[in-house]
């Protein structure tokens, strides 16, 4: 249950808002879910809705709303490359054809240990710095910039061992 | 001495973490003068005066319309109680990374600000919000506001005074159009991001529908100075209906992108040519886009690159200088793929709201993708201009409108290479 799980959390969470305003908390709770199981699940958001005294349903679009929020299980790490019209101008759509190339996927796909999805998002304010990506797992996530095809597959790799040696155990430097 | 030089040449007034190293640590910042403003303010000032300090200083809101900040601040609701501050983090717009810089260099200044517009405002509960990708800039932030709060900076009784005040960040999850102030405020108040009919304007109905003073992040570092040297300092720099300093994002086509701030009322030449070193491969200038992926397409010719950099001298060529995201095209560029670009952006971020932006977005973006891969015919071209023409001035919030701007002025300034994209469809 979440609210055992995370007494603390929630309590520190729902501390931002006016008490009769506890709904905005809404965003924060999903994160909260989100960074523990890398999607939110239908049970969680029944969970959620409790907490703020708001419906299943309302909680479900506000997940679908939001491009950051997964209500599907995906890889455990999605590498999201910017390739909006600054990092275009810059050579990011051949970075991210020759990367995805290079995987074996297409833009998109996951790769067959089911570890990397690949797929284009539009500008996350790092322009002056293409190609760049963030790599996103649970809440985690974090900028590579100054890409080259050859520093990702290095990245995609040292990734790759470490969830082999660790399991399912997530990365401490993902979380600070 | 002032902890803010005047303007002159490779000073800063808003990065100034580029000439003072860990700024971002909060002893750092009060060795250089850190909180005597915010101190000053609440200690020997009315909020009164302080919005009379901001008026007079002539700053215009930095998020993309210009519209002045102490006036902003002056309507608030007197009547209606609490009052909040929401600071505009959501830094969306394709081509723009200057909060961004703010945020991780000199975070301080920044927080000073809200503070002192909370004060001004006599509001005693601040928000940031931030774009969800912001994950660790917010998480840096909340380390900072918990700083304050051990210094006595921020929390009840500040300086000793009855005013207390506190900040908190809030993470948005991916939607451009919760940029939109009142997109953002439905957003914080835990519902779907989309843009509120207006009027009441914020500062009479914002966040939880009490009044509010939504501020970009670039505005807000604007004030800690303005307050300590005063508005007559402040409108020595930049042009007289455009002051201050200004932080240009430069990206696209040119051999230094990044951050420059300069003065408002700095040319496009300027910018692009000294500062940004020019354009590289031996190619030339063919466009510029000023105000992001938002923005119409400027003929990149003299005239236009001796152009001021302000609110006034854009719009006479036709644009607009919006966040100040200036996106450098060159000869290789077919506008018909540029514009392909900008249609999917604003095909996927529209939110639904309204049927011209929803459908036309749509329209827009099947139009281009032909006109873009050589499968179009002049009666595309001219549909196209006609699906952006009728979207003009029936949507709820700019967002319509500016998906629009890059289509218009592509077919109209750019003509030629449309021609060229229908004549490689007869080829095909
Ligand atoms: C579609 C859309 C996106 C916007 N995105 C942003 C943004 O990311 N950041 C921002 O500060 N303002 C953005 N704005 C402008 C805000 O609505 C608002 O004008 C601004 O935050 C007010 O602050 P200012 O007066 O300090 O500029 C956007 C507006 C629209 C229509
Ligand atoms: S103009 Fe577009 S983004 Fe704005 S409210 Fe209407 S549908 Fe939403
Ligand atoms: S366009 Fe890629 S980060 Fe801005």
């Amino acid at each position: 249950m979440l609210a055992e799980k995370y007494t603390t959390e929630i309590q520190t969470i729902l501390a931002k808002y006016p008490p009769e305003e506890r709904r905005a908390a809404v965003m924060p709770l999903l994160y909260l879910v989100q960074r523990d199981q890398l999607y939110v699940d239908r049970h969680s958001m029944s969970e959620i809705a409790e907490i703020l005294g708001i419906s299943t349903t309302e909680v479900a679009s506000v997940v679908g709303f939001y491009s950051l929020y997964y209500d599907q299980p995906g890889g455990k790490y999605r590498i999201q490359v910017c390739t909006d019209l600054p990092c275009a101008l810059r050579g990011a759509e051949q970075f991210m054809e020759q990367l995805c190339q290079r995987l074996g996927i297409k833009p998109g796909e996951t790769t067959s240990d089911g570890l990397f999805t690949v797929e284009p998002v539009m500008c996350l304010a790092s322009c002056d710095k293409a190609p760049m990506f963030q790599v996103q797992s649970g809440g985690g996530l974090a900028y590579y910039e100054d890409q080259t095809v050859e520093n990702a597959l290095a990245l995609i790799e040292q990734l790759r061992t470490e969830a082999a040696s660790k399991g399912s155990a997530k990365r401490k430097d993902e979380y600070e | 001495m002032s902890k803010y030089p005047a303007g002159e040449n490779n000073s800063y007034i808003l990065l100034r973490q580029r000439a003072i190293p860990d700024l971002d640590n909060l002893d750092i910042y009060r060795q250089h003068g850190g909180f005597t403003v915010l101190e000053k303010a609440i200690t020997s000032m009315k909020p009164d005066e302080v919005i009379e300090v901001v008026k007079g200083s002539g700053l215009r809101g930095r998020g993309g319309a210009g519209f002045p900040t102490g006036l902003k601040w002056s309507f608030i609701d007197k009547d209606n109680w609490p009052h909040y501050v929401v600071a505009n983090a959501d830094e969306s717009e394709p081509g723009t990374f200057k909060d961004r810089e703010i945020m991780e260099g000199n975070p301080y200044q920044f927080l000073e600000g809200i503070a002192i517009c909370a004060y001004a405002i006599q509001s005693s509960a601040a928000y940031i919000y931030l774009r969800g990708e912001f994950w660790q800039i917010s998480a840096n932030l909340d380390r900072h506001i918990e700083a304050l709060g051990v210094a006595g900076l921020l929390g009840d009784n500040l300086f000793g005074s009855d005013y207390s005040l506190h900040i908190y960040t809030h993470l948005g999850a991916g939607a451009y159009i919760c940029g939109e102030e009142t997109a953002l405020l439905e957003s914080m108040g835990g519902k779907l991001g989309q843009p509120r009919l207006r009027p009441p304007f914020p500062p009479s109905f914002g966040l939880f529908g009490k009044p509010t003073v939504v501020n970009n992040v670039e505005t807000l570092t604007n004030v800690p100075p303005i307050v300590e040297r005063g508005a007559e300092w402040y409108r020595t720099m930049g042009t007289e209906k455009s002051s201050g300093p200004k932080i240009f994002s430069l990206s696209g086509r040119v051999s230094r992108p990044g951050n420059y701030e300069l003065p408002l009322g700095t040319t496009f030449r300027e910018l692009i040519y000294e500062h940004g070193g020019g354009i590289p491969n031996g190619r030339s200038i063919k466009a510029i886009m000023a105000a992001g992926a938002s923005s119409a397409l400027i003929v990149a010719n003299d005239e236009a690159l001796d152009t001021p950099m302000d609110y006034e001298s854009v719009p006479a060529l036709g644009a607009q200088l919006g966040s100040a995201s200036v996106i450098v095209i060159d000869d290789s560029i077919s506008i018909p793929w540029l514009i392909n670009k900008t249609t999917h952006f604003f095909k996927h971020e529209s939110c639904g709201k309204c049927t011209p932006c929803r459908e036309g977005t749509y329209w827009m973006m099947h139009l281009t993708d032909r006109i873009a891969n050589a499968n179009a015919t002049q009666e595309d071209v001219a549909l196209l201009h006609a699906v952006a023409s009728q979207i003009r001035g029936k949507c709820l919030c700019a967002l319509g409108e500016f998906s629009i701007e890059p289509v218009l002025s592509g077919i109209e300034r750019f003509k030629a290479d449309f021609d060229t994209a229908v004549s490689e469809t007869n080829n095909n």
